[in-house]
């Protein structure tokens, strides 16, 4: 029962702080003073992340709900539902039964390691999507250009011999190679962007078809250029390409196997973290950032400012796909992970999901860690909900989709938080009209408003002088 | 005293009283005590700077925002407007100063939007059809109800926003700004399709600070200045000076006094410069050759459309030109890119300043340093100095007297158009530009941000820089110019002395009834 206590825990703690934030204005109101809730509350940021926040605990909550409403149709019926919703929230947490077989939860160092280590690529595909739409472009091409830094990363890391090369050079190539691959695979749909105003949502999606059969061609196991770095023991059409290991590369665990035992997560969640601090440095503080927003805020306004806005059109696809490069290469140079090229008729779900992971950040790169992070703990719990309970994977993975769905709403709860929308629960026709009206009205009124606040400082000296 | 003079003092009827209202935002006082009646089949306008209160008041008898104080009549009945259905209810329509219409959808489509008639579930669209092209007719609208909203011009898209009103038998019509984003050609026809309105019976409410528009269609206006009700005058009583000065507070100078000077050596030289049109075969700019000099103000005239546009495009570079030179200060630039050309010392205010003037998601101190965001001043080893460009950018808003929000932090987005034009001209003006380009440069602003913003200009002239200047508005032409030349589809068929012209004599030139032969002169 531990889980459902903390569960209580949480939601008082929640419940408590909107209290205080509530009383804590009231009372600043009344004194005509800013309280600090209010100094924070004005910062974007802070009202970004409370948003996003909230969007998870609301996913979260319907997603509980709805578990619970499945639970009829499933063998245990109640109990096995309260037990569902315990695992949605803590299944990250849970150390198995106790011998009255109740779920017992506590530090669980192989779920939570493996959070992280899934969270690795999906940051890199969520950088490489924020990114893009940063600078005004949709990179639905995340998935192919995973591919192709899979492939290359793959090929290199298994082709140049450790004996006569040491590991780590080799770690180093296929790492770089990787993001090359998706580099290149991402600047295709940019050049046709740049220079042909082709939509890049289009040629992404051929790109990403193209990936998919390439690769599949590149490792097939009878025609296959490298058919040899497939695993032997790997009957016919149907084969693995060897582990990393294979060849002795693999991401040094730098002690993380000692803090979270039995899991893959390894140095390459470091590697992910700091690239994520990079881009967001590069956004944010460089030159070269300003030009890339700039073309992607206003195209007209960047050409007319003199930056070259088909060079940064193009240059921007080609580190997205870099990014979504790199994600693979980390992924596959863990040295445990397999690579099965017969999937890749499909697209790898991982580079879609970069997607959300870069929503649900509202395309900030140091947010997409915990997006990222977010995404691969619903993942995990979902594994426990499915091996601890008779709820199936595949209601395991609608909940996800249902929670990752909510937790979109980000956006729209920001702008309550804002203001810009009111939500009123009496009077409910013509609502959208009304908030359209709203919107589009708000802030230029409060910057009248606040004109009309400079002139009267300016009259008042005026009155002074 | 003067504000007393035009007062209207005798008990009418009005159709809306907005009596003693104040709205208030944190910390100010949007309208304080503001009192407007409007009488029915009457123009009013609402006359104030940017930011004086006008479309709080708007928005407050649009049932937008709620006053705190004062109460709205209609028909001498109080009424409350709690939201724009209210509004609607009590028959108050409003085009707002940026359209609210579905791009893809058609203008029959757009019209009935939100009160469509039907049966059985059904669309009846014939009906609506009919209606729609009857009040057409009555006001002589001349919308075409299939057209799709994306392929009309801006001037007929704000047609359908008013029959939009009409279709819902609105009969206090507000106009937020109509004429902001219209030509002149499409300011006349609006201004006659009010008046028409007004002798059926419709009562109008006319937000502007076009002071000419007034003169020409309102029967009284109010005048608003800094949230304070000023007073209410009878138009025919009153003067263009009395009105600017109850809006401004002080005298304002229609025109700028220049200094006497002789125009030095040749900055820009254009030769036989020829650009093919996007949308038709003709040639947009044919065969167009100017110069323009130190010290002197070059002013091209012309109805919108004639090729002004893509001329500018192709000195600055946005567009690139199919046969001619561009030489600049000696240097041929007819190839070059735009960061060399503005490096060279050009400088342009755009036509449109949403589309190329700012990038209206960055902050104004992002927008300040547009151009110059890689120069040592503002970066170091590719790193922006943040501290530096706010600095600057706060220098510039103090000396250009540009307002918003939170200063340099603001969003360029959620500022006042006005503002926004005032920034964009801060910018271009401090680049210290040996030629200054400004297309139409005070659009949207009102008398005093104008008076300003030619002062600015003519400075720039008396310090022997050159000015390329494109404008619509004709005073603007005739007051700030050293030299006119008439533009007509996309040929210079005219050369003035703007002394020795008269603006009808120009008027003929810009509509293709006369030209001079170049080689004659």
């Amino acid at each position: 029962m531990t889980g459902g206590l903390l569960f209580l825990i949480i939601i008082l703690i929640i419940a408590a702080s909107v209290v205080a934030i509530i009383y804590a204005n009231k009372k600043a109101k009344k004194l005509q003073t800013v309280s600090w809730f209010e100094k924070q509350w004005k910062k974007d940021s802070v009202k970004a992340t409370t948003s996003s926040f909230i969007s998870v605990f609301v996913g979260l909550l319907i997603g509980a709900i709805i578990l619970l409403a499945m639970c009829g149709s499933v063998d245990g019926g109640l109990k096995t539902g309260l037990e569902g919703v315990q695992l949605i929230f803590f299944g990250v947490f849970n150390i198995g039964r106790n011998a009255s077989g109740n779920l017992v939860f506590g530090w669980n160092g192989t779920s939570i390691g493996n959070v992280l280590f899934k969270a690795m690529p999906l940051i890199l595909t969520g950088l490489s999507v924020a990114l893009a739409f940063k600078t005004g472009l949709f990179n639905i091409g995340a998935p192919g250009q995973y591919l192709m830094g899979t492939a290359a990363s793959l090929i290199v890391a298994l082709s140049i011999p450790t004996t006569a090369v040491p590991a780590w050079i080799v770690w180093i190539l296929a790492f770089l190679s990787g993001m090359l691959a998706g580099a290149l695979w991402g600047a295709i749909p940019g050049l046709f962007k740049a220079f042909l105003n082709v939509n890049e949502v289009i040629s992404c999606i051929m790109t990403n078809w193209i990936a998919a059969n390439l690769v599949t061609a590149l490792f097939d196991n009878s025609t296959g250029p490298f058919k040899n770095l497939l695993d032997p023991s790997g009957t016919k059409n149907f084969a693995y390409v060897y582990k990393t290991t294979h060849n002795g590369v693999a991401t040094p665990s730098l002690g993380l196997d000692k803090i979270f035992p039995g899991s893959q997560v390894n140095a390459g969640i470091f590697v992910a973290i700091i690239i994520a601090i990079v881009v967001y440095i590069v956004l944010n503080k460089t030159t070269f950032g300003y030009e890339l927003k700039a073309c992607g805020a206003n195209r007209d306004a960047a050409k007319y400012a003199g930056i070259n806005e088909k060079r940064n059109i193009l240059l921007s696809m080609a580190i997205a796909g870099g990014l979504a490069g790199a994600g693979a290469a980390l992924y596959y140079l863990s040295g445990n992970t397999e690579f099965k090229w017969l999937t890749y008729q499909s697209l790898p779900a991982i580079g879609f999901n970069g997607i959300p992971v870069a929503l649900l950040a509202s395309n900030n790169p140091v947010g997409v860690i915990a997006s990222a992070i977010f995404l691969s703990y619903l993942d995990v719990a979902g594994m426990s909900l499915k091996y601890m309970t008779t709820y199936n994977e595949y209601i395991t993975s609608i909940i996800s989709a249902i929670i990752v769905y909510f937790s979109a709403f980000a956006l729209l709860i920001k702008m309550i938080l804002e203001g810009k929308i009111k939500i009123s629960f009496f009077q409910n026709k013509n609502i959208n009209k009304e908030v359209e009206i709203k919107n589009k009205e708000k802030p230029k009124e409060i910057n009248e408003s606040n004109n009309d606040s400079d002139e009267k400082n300016i009259a008042n000296k005026e009155a002074k002088e | 005293m003067l504000l007393k003079k035009g007062m209207v003092t005798i008990v009418e009827n009005y159709v809306i009283e907005m009596l003693n209202i104040t709205k208030e935002f944190p910390g100010i006082i949007a309208n304080d005590n503001v009192t407007l009646q409007l009488k029915k089949g009457e123009i009013h306008a609402l006359l104030g700077e940017n930011g004086a209160g006008k479309s709080t008041l708007m928005s407050v008898l649009f049932g937008l925002y709620q006053a705190e104080k004062g109460t709205i009549k209609k028909d001498g009945v109080e009424v409350e407007i709690k939201d724009p259905n209210d509004a609607n209810r009590l028959g108050i329509g409003m085009v707002h100063q940026h359209f609210k219409l579905v791009e893809v959808f058609s203008v029959l489509d757009n019209i009935i939007l939100g009160a469509e008639t039907t049966k059985y579930g059904f669309l009846r669209k014939k009906e609506a059809r009919e209606r729609v092209l009857a009040l057409s007719e009555e006001y002589g609208l001349a919308v075409d109800p299939d057209a799709l909203i994306e392929d009309i011009t801006v001037g007929m898209q704000q047609r359908v926003e008013i029959l939009k009103m009409l279709y819902r038998n609105n009969d206090i019509l507000i106009f937020d700004e109509p004429t902001a984003v219209l030509t002149p050609q499409e300011i006349e026809e609006l201004l006659q399709i009010m008046k028409n309105m007004a002798k059926s019976g419709k009562s109008i409410l006319f937000i502007t600070h076009k002071l000419n528009e007034i003169l020409a269609v309102a029967d009284r206006c109010t005048v608003l200045r800094k949230g304070k009700y000023i007073g209410t005058v009878n138009v025919k009583d009153t003067t263009k000076e009395e009105l600017s000065e109850m809006m401004v507070g002080r005298k304002v100078e229609f025109v700028v006094p220049k200094k006497d000077r002789i125009p030095g050596n040749d900055v820009l030289i254009v030769k036989n410069m020829t650009m093919v049109s996007k949308q038709h075969k003709k040639n947009i700019v044919n065969n167009v050759s100017l110069n323009v000099r130190e010290g002197e103000i070059v002013c091209i005239a012309g109805i919108d459309g004639n090729g002004q546009t893509e001329f500018v495009n192709g000195i600055t570079g946005l567009d690139k030109i199919n046969s001619g030179e561009i030489i600049f200060k000696g240097v041929d630039i007819t190839h070059s890119k735009i960061r060399d050309r503005n490096k060279l010392g050009l400088s342009h205010i755009p036509e449109d300043r949403h589309r190329h003037g700012l990038v209206l998601d960055f902050t104004l101190a992002d927008n300040m340093v547009l151009q110059r965001y890689f120069e040592p001043d503002f970066q170091k080893n590719g790193f922006i100095l943040k501290d530096k460009v706010r600095e600057y950018s706060d220098k510039l808003i103090e000396r250009f007297d540009v307002r918003s929000g939170q200063g340099s932090k603001t969003i360029a987005r959620s500022m006042s158009g006005g503002n926004q034009q005032k920034a964009i001209v801060a910018r271009e003006l401090d680049r210290d530009p040996d030629l200054l380009i400004a297309v139409q440069p005070t659009r949207g602003l009102d008398v005093g941000a104008i008076e300003f913003i030619h002062k600015q200009i003519v400075a720039q002239r008396d310090n022997g820089k050159a000015v390329l200047l494109v404008s619509l508005e004709l005073d603007e032409v005739m007051g700030l110019s050293d030299r006119i030349l008439v533009m007509y589809e996309g040929e210079i068929v005219g050369e003035f002395d703007p002394k020795k012209v008269t603006v009808n004599e120009l008027g003929l030139y810009m509509s293709g009834a006369k030209r001079q032969n170049k080689e004659s002169e």
